[in-house]
């Protein structure tokens, strides 16, 4: 066997039964061997990062290691961005690239990348195959180390000669051998039993749980020890679906664009139980502000996450799964409080709400709300970067994990249709809707293209604001309106500093994306008016394959609550 | 508090891992004052010392983020512990005239540094020992006139059997 017929023995023995990618010269004998394989369906984007952040939404909405395979150089680069992105948010994916021939490497040859250094700081870890007899070793073990641990994206790059090399006695190994790899799994005893009593003695207990829940498969543990113990629970962006949002303990997310009560209840709690989280600073603000009051105890898989950002006092190092039912035998029951009783009331006294205009203009937020009632608890949310991801994580109505996805810790703007396209491909029975901005759209668009010619059935939903809102957002409350470069209308006609639309503006919306996405031979609805919402949202779901439904929203529309850089979670602004 | 120190990090002889040792410390804004990596007894394991200034946070940081690359099997922080033997290397070229030789040479024997290459204008020398005592021989040194110098870094070894591979991997 050659190494090309090699790699894809692997990965069927990986259990791979999609790949995404897109050709190219170093590449072909891979694609020849693929080419007459019929376990594996072979999904042709139009971007490689397309193919990143599809393998990426495949990984997130199955806990499969997703696959994407492109060629050396450009395609190589263009991969970048989602491996990064899939390092933020632990995701778990394999990038197989092709490589310029060994004995050209370091020559500058045609297309001719360093991949190994470049994705050496984004990616859980990286191979350059050099001898086709590494490789059976090097798939299985970057399967292994995506899926185990914190899982991650692995980068493999096999040069041309590589894949061409015959290699005699080829047999898949059965284990692997990684000496300096352990992950961890069952926590510390001692230290378990030391939040047990912790929790014994505490009068404001707080769970604040993240991504780490849902990798590790340990929602149903979470929802055990919450059943057992009573204690409130904020859910980080990534987390979102592993505690029902309406379970009478969700206090909903934490941070920046977080809900009152859970804010609330950070700053109040005296004892945090920190579960598959990192403190991030969009949840913690500066850091010496955080939770000042709490002793912190961190669950965490990673080791390197326990004390980075704040200060632990009890640290346990395993996998949430096997520590959260640890936790469970330990703890005592505890019932409802008044710590639980004043949560309550900040959920109650602080609700999500948003100024209509009591004109037929469309709020974004009611957007999402109308949603909500168009799908149901099984349909697989997909966001992408801005306003309407924050929209989306405060009013969707999420129930189970894997089920609300976005990109979290590098906040990608292009992420939500290729990720969407992804996560239907690998859920086929499914319904997947894709929550983009007109901004985010347009920045892998093409995978429309995708998506209609083989007919995925991704519901993409644009709240078209005409404007960079999430910026246009800071500028408006933290730059005295000056709107620099966030309007979507903007030409180099316009004067330097805008005041508001004039009649020299370029026409009010492009691209038409209804046109965009008929081009692409899909449908495409549009809803200018609060009174067609529903009926755009009800004609575009009920479309048996891809379709994009644009939803013309007030321009001006702020995320609220909002804690702003540099305050603290107890500085919140509400909006109107 | 900000010190010195010396960390030992133990890795599988792989492609590049010394630039994922030395990327990782600087990707995460931490800067290097000597990096040594060299190949031991074991073929398949290559041994990196490095020394970096840091606050102790940071220091724990370094540490963990070392032991999270899969090719690293051990981390050790040897900077607080006497029961290791620590030492570097110098060659040195000074500038010398014929009043001062004798002198300079006298300084050697007392420093037990060895003459390289004597010629009519300079001496090269090399010298062993303890990073203090390498620091406090160029210091005697330096009113010769010192045309260059080049250390080793700095690189350790235990005196006791250290624990087998993979243990203590995940600070449990």
């Amino acid at each position: 066997m050659n190494g090309a017929e090699i790699l894809i023995d692997g990965l069927k023995r990986e259990g791979v039964d999609t790949i995404f990618g897109y050709p190219g010269g170093v590449v072909i004998p891979i694609f020849d061997v693929l080419y007459s394989t019929k376990d594996i369906k072979f999904l042709l984007t139009r971007h490689e990062q397309g193919a990143t952040h599809a393998a990426d939404g495949y990984a997130r909405s199955t806990g499969k290691v997703g696959v994407c395979l492109i060629t050396s150089g450009p395609g190589a680069t263009n991969t970048i961005t989602g491996i990064a992105t899939a390092k933020l948010d632990s995701s778990p994916i394999v990038v197989i690239s092709g490589q310029v021939a060994t004995g050209n490497i370091g020559t500058d040859a045609f297309q001719e990348t360093d991949m190994v250094g470049l994705t050496r700081s984004i990616c859980k870890h990286n191979y350059l195959v050099k001898d086709v007899g590494d490789l059976p070793r090097i798939i299985k073990e970057a399967f292994y180390i995506a899926r185990t641990g914190r899982p991650g994206p692995v980068s493999i790059d096999i040069p041309v000669d590589v894949a061409n090399a015959k290699l005699k006695n080829y047999s898949y190994p059965e284990t692997v051998s990684l000496p300096g790899y352990k992950p961890a799994n069952k926590g510390n005893n001692g230290q378990v039993k030391k939040l047990a009593d912790a929790l014994a003695h505490a009068q404001k207990p707080l769970l604040y749980t993240g991504g780490g829940i849902i990798s590790a498969g340990a929602t149903d543990k979470l929802l055990q020890l919450i059943d057992k113990t009573q204690i409130p629970v904020v859910v980080t962006l990534m987390g979102l679906g592993s505690v029902p949002f309406d379970h009478p303990c969700f206090l909903g997310m934490p941070g920046m664009h977080g809900r009152v009560a859970a804010n609330k209840a950070l700053v109040d709690c005296d004892l945090l139980i920190a579960v598959g989280v990192r403190f991030d600073d969009r949840i913690t603000g500066p850091r010496h502000t955080f939770a000042t009051q709490a002793t912190v105890a961190h669950i965490d898989i990673d080791p390197a996450e326990i004390g980075k950002n704040v200060k632990t006092d009890i640290p346990i190092v395993g996998d949430a799964k096997t520590v959260l039912q640890q936790l469970i035998e330990k703890v005592n029951p505890r019932s409802k409080n008044s710590w639980n009783e004043r949560t309550e009331f900040w959920k109650e006294k602080y609700p999500l709400s948003y100024k209509n205009n009591g004109n037929d203009s469309v709020n974004p937020q009611y957007v999402i709300e109308r949603l909500n009632e168009f799908v149901n608890d099984d349909s697989i949310i997909v966001t992408d970067v801005g306003q309407h991801q924050m929209w989306s994580a405060l009013y969707c109505q999420y129930r189970h994990p894997r089920k609300f996805l976005s990109s979290g810790g590098l906040g990608t703007m292009g992420f939500g249709l290729p990720a969407a396209m992804g996560a239907a491909v690998a859920n086929p029975d499914t319904q997947v809707v894709c929550i983009s901005g007109d901004g985010g759209i347009q920045m892998n668009i093409q995978e429309l293209a995708t998506c209609a010619i083989n007919r995925i059935p991704v519901k993409v939903i644009v709240l078209n604001n005409a404007f960079l809102g999430m910026v246009r957002q800071w500028q408006d409350l933290f730059w005295d309106k000056r709107y620099a470069q966030v309007c979507l209308q903007r030409g180099t006609d316009c004067p330097d500093e805008c005041h508001g639309p004039s009649g020299n503006c370029p026409p009010q919306y492009l691209p038409d994306l209804v046109k965009v996405a008929e081009a692409n031979g899909m449908a495409g609805y549009r809803a200018k008016t609060k009174a067609e919402v529903d009926e755009v949202l009800k004609k575009g779901l009920a479309e048996e394959g891809p379709v994009l439904m644009e939803f013309f929203v007030n321009r001006e529309e702020n995320v609220f609550p909002m804690v702003s850089a540099g305050k603290p979670l107890s500085d919140m602004m509400m909006g109107d | 508090m900000v010190e010195k120190h010396t960390i030992i990090v133990t890795v599988l002889n792989s492609i590049g891992v010394l630039a994922r040792v030395s990327g990782l410390l600087s990707q995460r804004g931490y800067n290097i004052e000597s990096i040594i990596g060299a190949p031991t007894e074991d073929p398949n394991v290559y041994k990196i010392s490095l020394v970096v200034e840091e606050s102790d946070e940071h220091i724990e940081q370094i540490i963990k983020q070392l032991n999270k690359l899969i090719d690293t099997v051990r981390v050790m922080d040897i900077s607080h512990k006497d029961n290791y033997i620590v030492r570097e290397y110098i060659i040195l070229k000074l500038e010398v005239k014929e009043k001062n030789r004798t002198d300079l040479f006298h300084l050697m024997q007392v420093f037990k540094a060895n003459p390289i290459d004597v010629a009519t204008d300079h001496v090269i020398m090399e010298l062993a020992g303890t990073p203090r005592k390498i620091d406090r021989f160029i210091e005697m040194v330096r009113p010769y006139g010192i045309q260059e110098y080049i250390r080793s870094g700095e690189f350790a070894m235990a005196e006791y059997q250290l624990p087998k591979k993979g243990e203590n991997k995940n600070g449990d």
